[in-house]
């Protein structure tokens, strides 16, 4: 309906006015609860003003009152499509805080399962967006990939999604040997997956004319409005956290940054195709040097932040004791404020951490990528057509768990 | 790593004196106190400065510390891709002073600042659209404060006879339970079962 007062039958000297409509809560792309309120002049995008907050559960408040272990399962439910990579931010802050130093074997584990959070992401993102400009094939053989990865976190950690499996210190348990060479069959196979994905989506036609020139950002534009991950390195620049400043034992490892040559959504999904292709090559160099520490360590073993071997626990009464305290009182962070960020396959995810030393965190801030890139939803749709809302919202990478909070 | 650091926290301090009082540099990272007055121009000095070039603005959230006079700590964190580097940059807040906003320096402060009321209540000056964004439509109080309840003070359910959603306040059909495993050797202040009777 028009919202004017005016009859739908005057005619010449009719009064033009625009039209608002409602893009969600419910729809299908919107990735999520997203109530849009579109502007619209005809077909043509005038304003757009995202109503977020429709998941907001108010994670960091009831950060506020658990400890720092009990807060671990929470970053799972931020950015639930790739759960592995938030809990490792989380994991640094605290790490960096205390000064504690995590086992190689441990790294190596973390790297592997981060770089099979960026796929599984990059999957679910590249092939909804595919479905959002109308294509249907692509998200059945993506899911299929994404369901043997989540296959792989069950085996490591008991859960599909929601693992807790990093921990400060580490991570919880080591992957059997049978595990690592099921995931090592996967990186063998899997780039021919990505071939098939390609071969669907890259010079198609139709996803060519619904993504290419649409939504470019510009690189002034991508530090202005505070872009981060491929919507910088699709626009050009190789901005990547595990370059530039590296965390973990990334530079170790030999992987290329893709870059884009326009910054629009066509440059912007290249870019996750290849990145995949690099992760995959990350994971088989993980693999590689995991096999020259088999059974060292995978958890930092000074009982302060990580519980004790079950073993241990038989026969040491201090083993006991540290364990009985971790899960009761849990570990106190030494005074302070520390910001760690890592490379999440969304873009610079962070953990503002403040600590007063005792066992809660005072205050905990999560900088998620998703944030300002679905701020700039105003400014990058203005004068695009309506249509092409739904192809920008997908090249976004907008997922509400972490938006929201 | 440090001492490149603390050098740029000199030419920050040096050179922007009006809108800095203090610099630090604890666990790798540097802070810079800032005055609120002084807070835009220092902004937007760092992102034009050739030796800073912070373009990106990664952050901007509060702290609250009830018992102190300026009650607030805002807090801006940000990043400079060309020079990789980061700073953050610090001020304290009254509760009832205005932050001038620096949307015109940084258009990401939009939703930043946004939230930042919604969550505290601080207000921004010259801010284009200063509404709540995270919290529901009428949404009362300052959630991230510390003295609201973790429950809030509202509630909702769909009322079959009215056809529609309620809220109501908020009945717990138990206490919030918020455990203390604070050891009562290092620093918890609750009395132990027994102590009360030392004093008489």
């Amino acid at each position: 309906m028009m919202d004017g007062t005016a009859g739908d039958t005057l005619s010449g000297e009719q009064k033009i006015r625009n039209f608002n409509i409602n893009f969600g809560p419910q729809h299908p792309a919107a990735h999520g609860v997203l109530r849009m309120v579109l502007e619209l002049d005809g077909e043509v995008v005038e304003r757009v003003d995202p109503h977020i907050g429709l998941l907001h559960r108010g994670t960091e408040k009831l950060m506020e009152s658990r400890t720092y272990l009990q807060n671990l399962p929470y970053f799972d439910r931020l950015d639930y499509v790739a759960p592995m990579n938030q809990e490792h931010a989380w994991c640094l802050a605290i790490e960096r805080l205390a000064g504690v130093e995590v086992p190689r074997r441990g790294q190596l584990v973390r790297v592997l399962y981060c770089e099979m959070g960026r796929i599984l992401n990059h999957l679910l993102n590249v092939t909804t967006q595919a479905m959002d400009v109308g294509a249907l094939t692509p998200p059945l053989w993506g899911f299929e990939e994404r369901e043997k990865l989540m296959v792989f976190y069950e085996r490591a950690c008991g859960a599909r999604l929601h693992a807790a499996y990093f921990r400060p210190g580490g991570v919880h348990q080591d992957l059997t040997p049978q595990l690592c060479d099921d995931i090592w069959q996967w990186t063998e196979e899997f780039p021919a997956v990505l071939d098939d994905l390609e071969g669907l989506l890259t010079e198609n036609r139709i996803f060519k004319q619904r993504n290419v020139d649409i939504g470019i950002v510009s690189l002034e534009e991508a530090q202005a409005y505070g872009f981060s991950g491929v919507m910088v390195r699709g626009s050009g620049w190789a901005w990547d956290l595990r370059r530039a400043q590296p965390y973990e034992c990334y530079d170790e490892f030999d992987f290329r940054i893709p870059v884009g040559k326009n910054g629009d959504c066509y440059d912007r999904y290249l870019c996750r195709m290849w990145e995949m292709r690099e992760s995959t090559r990350i994971m088989r160099q993980a693999l590689e040097k995991m096999d020259q520490c088999k059974g060292d360590p995978v958890l930092t073993r000074d009982g302060k932040v990580a519980p004790p071997r079950r073993g241990d626990m038989k026969t040491s009464m201090e083993a006991l004791i540290h364990h009985f305290k971790l899960y009761t009182e849990g570990f106190r962070v030494p005074e302070g404020e520390i910001y760690a960020a890592v490379e999440a396959p969304k873009g610079e995810f962070g953990v503002y951490l403040v600590s007063d030393g005792s066992n809660k965190p005072y205050k905990a801030k999560i900088r998620a990528p998703g944030y300002p890139h679905l701020a700039a939803m105003d400014h990058l749709s203005r004068g695009h057509l309506l249509a092409d809302v739904s192809a920008l919202l997908g090249s976004l990478d907008i997922v509400f768990g972490e938006i929201d909070r | 790593m440090s001492e490149a650091l603390a050098e740029l926290g000199d030419l920050i301090a040096t050179s922007q004196a009006d809108g800095v009082s203090d610099f630090a540099v604890a666990n790798g990272e540097l802070t810079v106190h800032a005055t609120l007055a002084g807070i835009v121009p220092l902004i937007t000095w760092l992102r034009d400065n050739p030796a800073c070039q912070f373009t990106t603005m990664i952050d901007i959230t509060a702290i609250d510390w009830p018992g102190r006079e300026k009650r607030f700590d805002l807090v801006y964190h940000f990043l400079s891709m060309p020079q990789n580097q980061r700073v953050r940059v610090k001020v304290a807040v009254a509760e009832d002073e205005i932050v001038p906003s620096i949307v015109e320096v940084h258009p990401s402060a939009d939703w930043f600042e946004r939230e930042v009321f919604d969550m505290y209540g601080i207000m921004f000056s010259g801010h284009p659209d200063m509404r709540r964004i995270l919290t529901d439509y009428g949404f009362r109080g300052y959630p991230l404060r510390k003295d609201f309840p973790t429950t809030g003070y509202v509630e909702v359910r769909y009322d079959e006879t009215e056809k529609r959603v309620v809220y109501e306040p908020v009945k717990l059909v138990q206490d919030y339970r918020l455990f203390d495993f604070m050891s009562p050797w290092e620093g918890a202040e609750y009395i132990l079962p027994g102590d009360e009777k030392k004093e008489a």
